[in-house]
């Protein structure tokens, strides 16, 4: 990689970061099952707008200390995080040119994909969670997008990003 | 790796991306039955803990700082009262440490009548928990004990009322625990009243253990306490556990409907005490 790729990086490694502390701050037992699920949204943003750097591999990556930091199985966010980044790297050049409700849709769509994938887990590997923990991430994640959205194209165009 | 600049010039289909999404998912589910199936990955999960530390120190770090914040600006007042409760707590400990000298000393006197195993104090070591949310669907909780303060699987917790749950996961630095509340916990009881063993499963709220081997003509009633009975080895016996709270006799069925509110406040607590149980050493040494 060259010198501009690495400091290119850094922001973007930080935003990934600051979601993963968001995954794991405590919240009050009423709110914790509505917390937004934000790596998944900071990583859709990501491989939106750079497929080409971040892409499945990073996705990756990122799931399996996702996993860790949670004490899910091992493996569980990393496949659901893949799955969707791939989705999202697929269509990235329609998403882009969305109006705002239009992306609201798509990524309300693939947050509950991601849901159904860590369900689908939960069921195989015989753990019990109330239809709630499902429902509610995928609400909350789509009413928080447009802040995310705004947040990282703050983030990017200030370090000159991508386009 | 191409870099990000040619990303808008050739806006073209990523190569080669199918196949990486269908490799990166194999590997993922071969993780996943690894790991659920024989937990041969501890080792992994271990390393990737530690740069998952970091992390929890920052998340966690605010909510201590708040706590010394607070400390540091109780008034003298607040103090004052403060200790006068705790020096009166401490007179009623300490008498009641009294009698328990004398109980010992005749209960190690009985065991030897007995010709049974001495008991061994248990080694209590206390440990914080983390402001950590762990994982979503669990009740779990992360402790700043890992394996390098000698903390092992399976380890028992309890707080200064009673039994709150056990280590499932050690790290280096913190592990993650289960409480009894969750409803994959089991833990083997025993009615203190009358030593009436059973088995006390969690149900995925705070307040409430379900007893569901309980038969019907069972002597057990609301307000009985449970304490720990020690079969299942994990845990070491005598600690309390919960309070039975109702018992629903259904003639018609093999069982009773019982539940009970754990002593401890599963939701509350912040400061627990990790159980270095001795019973293993003193089999050997009392042998």
């Amino acid at each position: 990689m060259t010198r501009g790729g690495g400091s290119r990086r850094l922001p973007v490694i930080v935003t990934i970061i600051v979601s993963l502390m968001l995954m794991v701050m405590p919240l009050p037992d009423w709110a914790a099952p509505f917390r937004p699920d934000w790596v998944a949204l900071t990583l859709i943003y990501w491989a939106m707008m750079m497929p080409r750097t971040w892409s499945v591999g990073s996705a990756w990556i990122i799931g399996i200390v996702l996993d860790v930091a949670q004490g899910t199985i091992l493996g569980q966010h990393a496949l659901a995080l893949c799955f969707i980044v791939f989705i999202t790297v697929r269509f990235h050049l329609l998403m882009r040119v969305f109006p705002m409700q239009q992306l609201a849709a798509t990524v309300f769509a693939i947050l509950a994909l991601y849901q159904f994938i860590l369900f689908w887990v939960n069921g195989v590997a015989g753990v019990d969670v109330p239809a709630v923990g499902y429902w509610g991430p995928v609400i909350t994640g789509t009413l928080f997008w447009p802040f995310v959205l705004m947040l990282l194209r703050g983030v990017r165009v200030r370090v000159h990003l991508g386009n | 790796m191409v870099t990000a600049r040619s990303n808008s010039s050739n806006p073209a289909r990523i190569p080669a991306l199918g196949v990486r999404v269908l490799l990166l998912m194999a590997v993922s589910i071969l993780l996943m039955v690894l790991d659920h199936r024989q937990n041969h990955l501890d080792a992994v999960r271990k390393a990737i803990g530690a740069t998952v530390y970091p992390i929890q120190i920052v998340v966690d770090g605010p909510f201590r700082l708040w706590e010394w914040i607070r400390e540091g600006t109780t008034s003298r007042n607040e103090l004052q009262l403060q200790l006068g409760r705790l020096e009166a707590e401490r007179l009623i400990t300490k008498a009641e440490l009294q009698q328990l000298t004398a109980l010992k000393a005749e209960n190690a006197r009985l065991r030897d009548l007995l010709e049974a195993r001495r008991r061994v104090r248990d080694e209590i070591r206390v440990a914080k928990i983390m402001a950590v949310d762990a994982n979503p669907y669990r009740h779990n909780i992360v402790i700043d004990i890992g394996e390098r303060d000698g903390a092992y699987d399976g380890q028992a917790i309890i707080d200064s009322v009673g039994v709150i749950g056990q280590v499932i996961e050690t790290g280096l630095m913190t592990s993650q625990a289960m409480l009894i509340s969750d409803p994959s916990h089991s833990l083997p009881v025993e009615v203190n009243r009358n030593g009436l063993r059973t088995i006390a499963n969690g149900t995925g709220e705070f307040g409430r253990l379900d007893l569901p081997f309980i038969t019907n003509n069972a002597d057990i009633q609301p307000g009985d306490l449970l304490v720990t009975s020690g079969l299942g080895g994990a845990f070491p016996a005598g600690y309390p556990v919960a309070i039975v709270e109702t018992v629903n006799r259904i003639p018609q069925e093999p069982f009773a409907d019982v539940t009970a509110t754990p002593a401890a406040a599963l939701d509350q607590v912040r400061e627990v005490m990790l159980i270095w149980s001795s019973s293993e050493t003193s089999e050997a040494s009392d042998d």
